[in-house]
Formats: C-alpha cells, structure tokens, sequence
C-alpha cells in the first residue's frame, strides 16, 4: 500500500478542540449512558435534599421568638435559640455585664491574625511589636484588675476566647518546641537524638486525653508541695507540647529536604550552626513544610474541642451546658450547627489559606 | 588580631588544652554529657516530688489496687463482669470494649472512606463536588463534636414504639440501633478459625506461586487463589456444620423489641462520630492512590494491548497500595486513639473506666500509666506490622 493510501484509510481527524457550555456539559455529566443515568439520580437526590434544607432552614424556620412556644409551633429550624443563647454559648460563665471585654479580644485577635497573614506584614519589625501589644491587650482584656476593669479569675473564662487562647497558645508555645524536636531529632549528637525520637513517638502513640489527664491529675504531683500552677495554663501547654509532636514530625520532612549543599556553603562561610540553622536552614525549611505545617494547625484548634473531658468551658462545652436548659433543649440541632459552622469556617478559611501559600511557594513570592 | 596574639604569648600546653576544648568531638560529648545530667537530675527531682505529694497525701504507689473489688458496675462488657469483681477485670472489659469500637470504627470508615474517595475521582463533575463537600465537611469539624451531636440525635429518636424501620433489618430509636443477627451457633467459632487459616494459607500461596510464574514463565493470577482460599474455608466449615441459616430478626414488642441484638446508643453515637470524621481522611487518602499512577503508564499499557483489568490489576493497584496503605494504618491508628473520648458519651472503654477507677481510688500515677502502655503497644505494633508491610511493597530497586 502506498502511504497516501494508509493515510487515507486509517488516519483519523486530529481530535477537535470543542469548547462551549454544550460540550462542557456533555464531558462531565453525560458522556455515556451510565454517567446521564448517575447524574440524573445523584442530581435528583441532591435537589431534594437541598429543597429540604432549604425549607427547613430558611423558609420555614424561626429567627426570632419571644419563647420557645413560637419555634414548637413551627415545622423549621429555630434560629431563635442562638439569638437567645448566643451570649452563653459564645461566652461562656464570664461575667455577663463584662461581655463587652471579649468582643473587644476577639476583634483584637482577628485583626491581629488577619494582618499577620498577610505577606506585606511578614518583617520582623512589624510582627513582634504587634504581637506583643495584642497578647498584652488581650491579657489585660481577659483578666482586668487594672484601668478600673473588674479582675476575672481563668475560671470564669469560657466560650469562643477560651476556645482561641487555648488554640493561639498551643500553636504559639508548641511552634517553638516542634522546631527544636526536629532540630534534636536530626542532630548529629546520639543523646539529643534519642531523647528527640522517645519523647516524639511516645506522644505521639497516645491519645490526647491521656495528656489532659496527665497535666490535670498528674502534673500537680510533680510540683513541690504548696507549689501550683494554673489549670488554664497547663491544659494548654499539654496540647501545645501534643501538637509540637506532630508539627515536629513536618519539620523534620522539610529539614530533610534541604540539600547538603546549603550546609556545606554555610560551613565554608564559617558560619557556627545556630547561625547556620537559623539563618540558612529554617528558613528554606519552614518555607517548604508551610502547607503540610497548616494542617497541623487546623488539627490543634479541632483539639481545643478536647476540654470538654476535663471541664474547661469552651464553646463547646458552653453549647452543651446551655442545652440542658428544659425549654429549649429540643432545639440542640441548631445549637451544634452554630459552633460546627464556627469550627468549619475557621478550618476552611486557614486551609484555603494554605492553598494559597502554597501556591505563593510555587512561584517563588515567598 | 587580639585572637593571634592571645594564643603566640600561651605556652603550648595552654594551646593542646584549647584544641581539644575546641576539638570537635570534645564539643559535642560535653553537650551531650550536659544534657544527660540536666535530663536526668530534672527527672529525679519530679519522681522525689512525686514520692514526697503521695506520702504527705496517703496514697499508697503501686499495682496492688488492681486486686480490689471495683464496686461499680459497667452497662456494656463483652465478659462476664460484675461490681463484685476486681479493677483489673473492669480495666480488661474497658479495653475489649475499646477493641470492639475500633474495630467496627475501622471497617465502616474504610467502606465509607473509599467509597466517597472513588466518587471524589470520578469523572462526574456532581458526584465530585458533592463527594469534595462530604469530605470537608466531616474533616473539619472537630470529633468531639460530632460524637456529641450523634449522641444528642440518637438520645432524641422516637421510642421502640415509633422507632425508624430499616428497611426490615433493624430499628433506630433512643434504646440504639437494634438489628438482625444470625443465631449464635458453634460453628461460628470455627468459621472464624478457618478464616484465619485462610489468610494464612493464602499468604504462603502466594509467595508459591510468585516463585512457580518467575521459574515457569507461565502467568497464574494469586489474587483467585487467595480470594477463594479467604473467603472458601469459612463457607466450607459453615457448609460442613449443616449450613444453620437462623436468623434473629427483632420485632417491635410492647416499650421494646424482641430478638435481634441492640448496639447501645452510646457505641452507636461514638461509632459513628469517629468513623465519619476518620473516612473524611481515608477519602482524600483513597483520591491520592488512585491518581498515584501517571496518565502516561496507562496509555502506555494500553499501547502494548494489555486488557483493562490487567492495568488496574498489575499497573494501578500496586502503586496506589504503595500510596495508600501507610496512611491509612495511621488513620486506623488514630480512629482508635479517637475511641478514647468515649467518656463524653459514657461508652466505657479503657480511658473511660480507667479514669472511674483513678476517682475511686486515687490512684492517679498508675491509672495514666496503665491507659499510656495500652495505647503505646497499640501503636508500636502497628508501626513494626507496618515496616514490614512497607518492606514487602518498596520498589525493588537494583
């Protein structure tokens, strides 16, 4: 056969490039009968479940009550229970004519937050400074006893601030400790390595109850008699210590990452190895682990949720407490979709973050 | 210049002496030696702080309170166990309960857990999207949380009276989840001895007829073996003992049910919190094995004519396994660490009667101790089946 004739009889047309909402549509939902057939029945069940949660939700429900007898009357969800337990919920036992106190600490965290993940602020000189005068206003804000603001015992304090001073603790106390794990774990001297490696794995092979229970029940023990330490205290440095382990772990992976090279060029330069750590390694290490470090994050605010076991009064535990009340008891399906909606739009929002960031890497911004 | 003139006006054992205080291996041996002795002196002064607090408080140290008759009962035990028996017995019903959860927590996790991952790749943009949603949602909101809300939902069901009817296989209502069990028979006991057999025997199977395909030349698939030795020997035994087909099916019957067994509303409110958040991680596991394989090594395959069970059988598979397992025992790992916050709920496992135990008696040191060595031999045998298992699939490389 002559090559023409091949060409003729078996080259098919070069695949054409469609585009367009038809051909979108006809790619992703029915591009064969089975596919039109799953996406008729995934789509059906999905637009019902919707209209339900749509009715249940929004059309039918109750946004303000003078007493539960309007929600009971009702067929949808009863949003007055929030707007009437909102200030128990989110603040816990802290002492009701002071709750203007914790509004403020929570705009002054979130600024902070907000501002510090952001790539313009990322100097030194502008992140230890505002850090300092936000844990200041906020310590001065929760405990009070100065400027005329009544003083308020950590036993009094609950809710969402309990929530995010146990989360910005651990995550402030344990970034520190996890870096220095990672270091010890890949130190050249025997005795640091080993004590690194027992103290990780076995931290990490136990549950976090069984912390909580060590820094409540157990750690008073180890003190010298008349000794005592804060509860508040030590619950969060036992989930900064827990998280530390994991976010050790990450950091090792990103230390490992960094080629020979670098600590070959610092050690020409006669640079001595904290310099060399500090100034060469870490940077480019963290650098690397910063997405992988964010899920560690998420995970330590998920654990906060852990104190409900050992009575602190976080959201949580305030959600619940509030629903023992008899009259609106029945409405606890709202309740637990508040905080879980907390919970799922600070996760969400620190993971696409971390999308971001990560993407940030890939093109060499940061 | 102050550095060279320091050291020309030393004598020369002044300068021996600052080489081998500046030597290298000196250096990092007095680090060492530092550390040891701050580590050592830190932990002997907590233990004589330790010993000094029980003293001043009357609590005796030791294992001997294990001995002692608990005086409480337990509502779920998977033995015999009564308020007249010992600590340890309650502490051992803890841990099998544990077990029990963590086991039924693991294999509804993985059914769940793969199933929304293969829909999250699917090629169905809806069943993606909806699957991406799934896994967000249960991923991030924390476990606790959820264990809580299931509990508080199962607590507020009907009762047995107007529980919700599953589809004729079992009830929901605020007693739990009540459903149809097959009679207990004594062949079950051997079923589940031939099981066990089965896996082993397949393993050493395989390794056989591995040998027999490289030596032969000749391609028989160990997969149908093992399947078939797996799943044969029990249905053999179960054939053997007179195939006993009774059911138990429960009926409603009166304020409750009749037949059947009941999962408490505690287990059922824990079970279900820790396996859905776990299969919102097993999922994303799942989607990352499963585009382990580059596009190009399936176009590939197809080009030398390999038949598409052959590519996912011998191309797909075994590097999404790779990609898959290890994570995933971690996930188990952890679904069973998570099992610990039973207490929330009042399911009693280890934590939970072990932190019973520590109110009664006060034995706050052994309590912890006890819940730590469990959890701790958990993980350490996983983490050794797992180096080996990791041994068995790396990439053989020359």
């Amino acid at each position: 056969m002559a090559r023409s004739e091949i060409l003729e009889h078996h080259a098919e047309l070069p695949p054409v490039l469609a585009s367009g909402p038809w051909r979108w549509m006809h790619r992703h939902f029915f591009s064969s009968v089975g596919q039109t057939f799953l996406t008729i029945v995934v789509a059906a069940i999905t637009i019902r479940t919707l209209w339900f949660l749509l009715q249940w939700a929004v059309l039918d429900a109750v946004w303000v009550a003078s007493g539960p007898q309007a929600c009971r009357d009702a067929a949808g969800a009863c949003w007055a229970v929030i707007v009437e337990k909102h200030r128990p919920i989110l603040f816990g036992m802290y002492p009701y004519d002071q709750h203007w106190r914790l509004v403020l600490m929570i705009v002054i965290y979130l600024t902070t937050v907000i501002a510090s993940l952001t790539p313009a602020c990322w100097k030194r000189s502008i992140l230890i400074p505002m850090w300092i005068a936000a844990v200041t206003a906020i310590t001065v804000l929760m405990f009070g006893g100065v400027f005329g603001l009544p003083y308020v015992p950590t036993s009094e304090w609950g809710g969402l601030p309990l929530t995010i001073i146990l989360f910005t603790g651990s995550v402030l106390f344990g970034m520190p400790i996890a870096v220095l794990l990672a270091l010890g774990r890949r130190s050249p001297l025997p005795v640091a390595r080993g004590l690194s490696v027992v103290f990780i794995e076995s931290l990490r092979g136990v549950p976090l109850i069984t912390i909580l229970f060590v820094a409540v029940n157990i750690f008073p023990l180890f003190l010298p008699a008349g000794m005592e330490v804060n509860k508040l205290l030590r619950i969060t440095l036992s989930i900064a210590v827990f998280f530390a382990c994991y976010q050790a772990e990450v950091i090792r992976g990103g230390l490992q990452a960094i080629p020979r090279g670098q600590y070959e060029a610092a050690a020409s330069l006669n640079m001595t190895y904290w310099q060399t750590t500090l100034r060469i390694i870490l940077p480019q290490a963290l650098r690397i682990c910063l997405p992988a470090m964010t899920n560690h994050i998420i995970a330590a605010m998920k654990n906060t949720s852990f104190v409900i076991i050992i009575g602190l009064f976080d959201i949580l535990t305030a959600t619940t407490a509030v629903m023992q009340d008899p009259l609106w008891r029945q409405f606890y399906i709202e309740a637990y979709l508040f905080v879980a909606l907390i919970y799922l739009v600070f996760g969400l929002a620190l993971s696409m973050y971390a999308r971001r960031v990560e993407s940030w890497v890939a093109v060499g911004r940061i | 210049m102050s550095l060279s003139s320091s050291s020309d006006r030393g004598s020369s054992r002044r300068s021996q002496m600052a080489g081998v205080v500046y030597s290298q291996a000196f250096r990092s041996a007095f680090y060492q030696v530092v550390l040891a002795i701050f580590v050592l002196l830190a932990g002997y002064y907590l233990y004589s702080n330790v010993v000094e607090n029980l003293c001043a408080q009357n609590i005796a140290t030791g294992f001997r309170f294990l001995s002692e008759v608990s005086q409480f009962e337990i509502g779920e035990r998977l033995i015999n166990y009564s308020a007249r028996d010992s600590y340890f017995r309650a502490l051992v019903v803890g841990l099998l309960n544990t077990l029990a959860v963590s086991g039924v927590g693991i294999i509804v996790a993985t059914i769940l857990g793969f199933t929304v991952g293969i829909a999250r790749s699917s090629s169905n943009l809806l069943l993606k999207k909806l699957a991406g949603c799934y896994v967000e949602i249960v991923r991030n909101i924390p476990v606790i949380l959820q264990v809580i809300f299931w509990s508080v939902v199962i607590r507020n069901l009907p009762p047995p009276r107007g529980a919700v009817e599953l589809w004729g296989a079992g009830f929901l209502s605020n007693r739990g989840l009540t459903v149809a069990m097959p009679n207990t028979h004594p062949s079950h006991g051997w079923m589940l001895v031939a099981l066990v057999a089965g896996i082993i025997l397949s393993i050493i199977t395989a390794g056989f007829i591995r040998r027999r395909n490289d030596a032969t030349g000749k391609h028989v698939d160990s997969l149908w073996v093992s399947l078939l030795l797996i799943a044969g020997l029990p249905l053999l035994v179960w054939l053997f003992s007179g195939a006993p087909l009774g059911m138990s099916i429960p009926e409603r019957k009166g304020f409750s049910f009749s037949g059947g067994s009941t999962l408490s509303p505690e287990f059922v409110a824990l079970l279900l919190g820790i396996s859905m958040y776990a299969s919102g991680f097993i999922a994303e596991i799942v989607r990352s094995g499963i585009q382990a394989t580059p596009r190009g090594q399936i176009e590939a395959a197809k080009t030398i004519g390999l038949k598409p069970w052959y590519i996912t059988r011998y191309i797909v598979l075994p590097q999404a396994l790779r990609v898959i397992v290890p994570p995933l025992t971690s996930q188990y790992v952890s679904l069973s660490k998570n099992s610990s916050i039973a207490v929330v709920v009042g399911y009693p496992d280890l934590v939970n009667i072990g932190n019973t135990v520590m109110n009664q008696t006060g034995q706050a040191v052994e309590a912890v101790a006890i819940m730590i060595v469990v959890y701790l031999s958990i993980s350490v045998v996983t983490s050794l089946v797992m180096n080996f298992y990791n041994r068995l699939v790396a990439i053989k490389e020359r």
